[in-house]
């Protein structure tokens, strides 16, 4: 059943206090857990009580329980979607067999490192924001950044749990090499790129909870079609909860740039300069940390060819976005897909086996799914009255990762030279002096109902209260 | 006056300007109501059954609007699909009855509420005929148990037919156990049944609801299984023929077959269990499901010694007492515990005779019930009935000097009136 036991250490739906080796390993875990919270955590907020969102079971009444908390109190737990009676693996070479309990042995490296990439990014994340809430443009915004750190926790315990109880000793190494390794630490940095990176400012925030977290989307949804059944379940339960970070982002961005349209309409005015002086965000600095995010983020997809994609696809252990309503044989051999390559100095489409470019299928998906938000986003403006619009920049733009990494390439998808690039870079991806203006906006607006001069209000608050509400009791 | 009222439905609508198209609503749906394309996230006015389930998970809140709409103007998907904001809450289009004076200010008060779902609720609750509150004395029920995606596997435990052989009508009682695997029912609650294979386009078949026919105890008390009503569907509406899906894969199962179950449903349509609380039923064919298990409930409940007392009257009707359902089993309750009047309609050689009409004819005992403040009013059959039905009570409340329309919503608010109708 799906009740979680709250009376226990850690909260559970897998029965865990049956499991007593695996129970005392991941109590040994928790303290240190607790310990990295404080030491990474969000920055000066362990005493204030935040309306939070927990899961008291996964069926749809009983995951969204909200009420304050504190933050170092929340109840980090292990939660497993419902197991489906009869699960086959539905891809690769196993396709059609039962879905597996356990790790099979021969994919057992390839699943701990599966395991491990996707669990260091949620550590890695809170890393990222934990100076943010000292600039919170409102309690609404700084309750969600709250919410968003909590959860990203949770997602690290839903990795650690599988580490622990599939992947023995190595597992629990790796479980706390989790909470050794720091966004952005010269000797022991997080995995990925983009997770070493700054998220400096609220901007950077919203940004990075629509793309960055979008990555985590497509990334857990591939996980969630795994043969692996454990991995397949609790990367399922991990989706419902990533859907706020989105949102998050979403909004973010949607309530600046509206914040932004109010203000050009009353100094009728698109001089940069001068909506800059009204202490708004103008569009072109939203089009330049765009560009920055979304190029960033699709790299996050890896190489546009990769024998280790075709190798997980094709064992059962990573699935295509959506794989079980895709109308094919599941198994891609012998069917192409085109990727991007440089032939004299220009883009060219080239096709390669589909099982070889996976990856690029997942990070195409993945663009769809973006500019679809994009183009909410200009909808803003355009209901404002005003001609701009924001644009994904080609998906070529600023690459560092994959065959398009060697090649400088324009947001509109031209190749340019080295020094046409370094000209145009400062209109293209944000300068320090647009980080430096963006730094400039923050400052904390924490009064309920408040809101930071830069960003409108939401249209509605959590959880049907309202925008006023008291959301954090800073005690 | 005494022209049908119109449908009036509560629709369900995601407001396309918030929600951000994370899919967690289409993932938890547990009827499938709920689609997409490359613009917009919608739900499927008759599928969604108004469970709520999908609001929760909603990151967004956009999942939380309703719309008091005639069913007949219901909003498509296709249409739903084209939008870019939801439109406002607009006065319905032909005219309600007595309702329509109020839809106006009705609709400006829906639309500018920011809370909308309580909002929407409150204001349609005027063109909604019946409770969405439980008696205060119902068990608390559990819903939503199991979805789609992780369906509870049942055992038929006896499959038998309930009407006379020779007659049109094929209607079977079912009896499923879920084993050692929980599945808590209470009376008037449904689930829902997955059949197996695939529709013309190679979906999935959606789930069909069914109302739970037997006490919260159990088909056989003390055991964990349940039994349904299920007419084999052989014409659609219309009278053309048509083989219903679900409908004819149940009546066909064989005992030892098993069954994908989702549910349970309803959290509204439950009875009251205080002591001197009155039960008034009026059904149809097999919207006799819930009535049995009422009435069952409290003839344990009798038997055992416990009764809670209160008067039960039924009004049962069906074309002929060859195609009534557990007629047999019925006429043997005793008098002193149940007061059951049949009504048929297409007996030959004899005036056709509706449930509304046995209700006129039995009016002095009807208004005596509906002045007692323990009085709880069930109604279940074929969507058509829904009209009928509340003008008897109308009339009855008329000829007897009751204010209606006062009585009518008291009782809404109070939870002791019932429908469920499909």
């Amino acid at each position: 059943m799906s009740g979680i036991d709250y009376a226990e250490k850690i909260p559970n739906n897998v029965n865990l206090s049956e499991d007593k080796t695996l129970q005392r390993a991941l109590e040994h875990w928790q303290p240190n857990y607790i310990d990295w919270w404080k030491d990474m955590g969000p920055d000066g907020s362990q005493d204030f009580d935040v309306y939070l969102r927990t899961a008291i079971s996964v069926d749809p009444q009983g995951w969204a329980q909200f009420g304050h908390v504190k933050m170092p109190d929340y109840r980090w737990g292990i939660f497993l979607n419902p197991r489906e009676a009869d699960r086959k693996v539905g891809f690769g070479e196993h396709k059609g067999e039962a879905a597996w309990q356990d790790v099979p042995g021969e994919h057992r490296a390839n699943l701990r490192r599966i395991i491990v990439t996707q669990g260091d990014t949620e550590p890695a994340s809170v890393e990222q924001q934990r100076h943010l809430g000292l600039t919170a443009p409102s309690q609404y915004d700084l309750r969600n950044l709250f919410q968003v750190n909590v959860e990203e926790g949770r997602h690290l315990w839903a990795m650690v749990y599988l580490l622990h109880k599939h992947f023995g000793r190595d597992g629990r190494e790796e479980a706390e090499a989790l909470l050794e390794r720091r966004s952005g630490d010269q000797d022991n940095p997080r995995i990925l790129g983009a997770f070493n990176e700054k998220t400096p400012d609220w901007l950077a925030f919203y940004m990075f909870t629509y793309f960055t977290d979008r990555d985590g989307k497509f990334q857990l949804c591939a996980l969630a079609e795994s043969g692996f059944d454990p991995l397949a379940r609790t990367t399922k339960f991990m989706l419902t909860e990533e859907a706020h970070h989105m949102f998050v982002g979403e909004s973010g961005i949607s309530r600046v740039i509206q914040r932004t349209c109010e203000v050009m309409n009353r100094i009728k005015s698109d001089d940069p300069a001068k909506v800059r002086a009204e202490g708004v965000v103008d569009l072109q600095t939203l089009q330049r940390y765009l560009n920055f995010h979304f190029s960033v983020t699709i790299d996050l997809f890896g190489a546009d060819e990769s024998s280790n994609a075709a190798i997980f696809y094709n064992s059962g252990l990573k699935g295509r976005f959506e794989e079980t309503k895709r109308d094919d044989d599941h198994q891609l051999h012998g069917r192409h897909y085109t990727v991007l390559g440089v032939k004299e100095g220009k883009l060219v489409e080239r096709e390669v086996p589909m099982l070889n470019a996976l990856n690029e299928v997942l990070r195409d998906d993945y663009i769809r799914d973006s500019i679809g938000g994009v183009n909410r986003w200009n909808k803003v403006i355009e209901k404002a009255g005003i001609p701009f619009r924001l644009q994904a920049p080609h998906k070529a733009f600023n690459r560092k990762i994959g065959t398009l990494s060697g090649v400088k390439v324009s947001p509109d998808g031209r190749v340019v030279s080295e020094a046409e690039f370094a000209q145009h870079e400062k209109a293209w991806l944000p300068s320090a002096e647009d980080r430096a203006f963006v730094a400039s906006l923050m400052g904390r607006v924490v009064e309920p109902g408040k809101f930071a001069n830069w960003i409108a209000p939401p249209v509605m608050g959590v959880n049907r209260q309202p925008v006023d509400f008291e959301y954090i009791r800073f005690n | 006056m005494n022209a049908p009222l119109p449908e009036v439905i509560k629709q369900h609508l995601i407001d396309p300007e918030i929600c951000i198209r994370c899919n967690t609503c289409e993932e938890t749906c547990p009827v499938d109501a709920i689609t997409h394309d490359s613009r917009n996230y919608v739900v499927d006015a008759d599928k969604c059954n108004l469970c709520m389930a999908c609001v929760p998970p909603c990151p967004t809140g956009s999942i939380d609007n309703w719309r008091t709409m005639l069913r007949v103007e219901a909003y498509s998907t296709e249409a739903q699909l084209t939008w870019d904001e939801l439109p406002s809450e607009k006065a319905l289009g032909v005219a309600v009855g007595d309702a329509t004076a109020e839809a106006v200010p009705l609709a400006a008060e829906a639309a500018s509420a920011a809370e909308a779902p309580q909002a929407a609720a409150s204001a349609g609750a005027d063109l909604v005929p019946g409770s969405q509150m439980p008696p205060w004395s119902a068990a608390h029920p559990y819903v939503n148990l199991y979805g789609h995606r992780n369906p509870v596997t049942a055992t038929v435990a006896g499959n038998y037919r309930v009407t006379e052989l020779g007659t049109d009508s094929d209607t079977h009682h079912l009896v499923l156990d879920f084993g050692v695997t929980p599945f808590p029912v209470l009376e008037g609650q449904s689930l829902g049944i997955l059949p197996p294979g695939t529709d013309a386009h190679g979906r999935a078949h959606h789930a069909r609801q069914y109302s739970i026919a037997n006490p919260r105890d159990g088909e056989r008390p003390g055991y964990n299984n349940v039994s349904l009503t299920v007419k084999r569907v052989l014409v659609d509406h219309e009278g053309r023929p048509v083989r219903g899906v679900a409908s004819n894969y149940l009546c066909d199962l064989k005992k030892g077959d098993t069954v994908q179950v989702i549910g349970p449903f309803g959290s509204s349509f439950l009875m009251p269990n205080h002591a001197g609380s009155n039960l008034l039923m009026i059904c149809t064919g097999t919207g006799s499901a819930p009535m049995r298990a009422m009435t069952e409930r409290r003839r344990r409940r009798r038997a055992a010694g416990e009764g809670e007392g209160g008067r039960l009257m039924l009004f049962f009707g069906a074309r002929t007492q060859q195609e009534l359902p557990y007629f047999g089993p019925l006429t043997k309750l005793p008098d002193d515990f149940i007061d059951i009047e049949f009504a048929f309609s297409r007996v030959p050689g004899q005036p056709r005779r509706y449930v509304q009409d046995a209700m006129r004819e039995r009016a002095g005992d009807v208004a005596s019930l509906l002045q007692d403040e323990a009085t709880h009013v069930y109604v279940c059959g074929l969507k058509g009935m829904e009209t009928g039905v509340l003008e008897a009570l109308r009339d009855v409340a008329a000829t007897h000097g009751i204010d209606w329309a006062g009585l009518h919503a008291r009782m809404k608010a109070e939870g002791r009136l019932h429908f469920e109708t499909y």
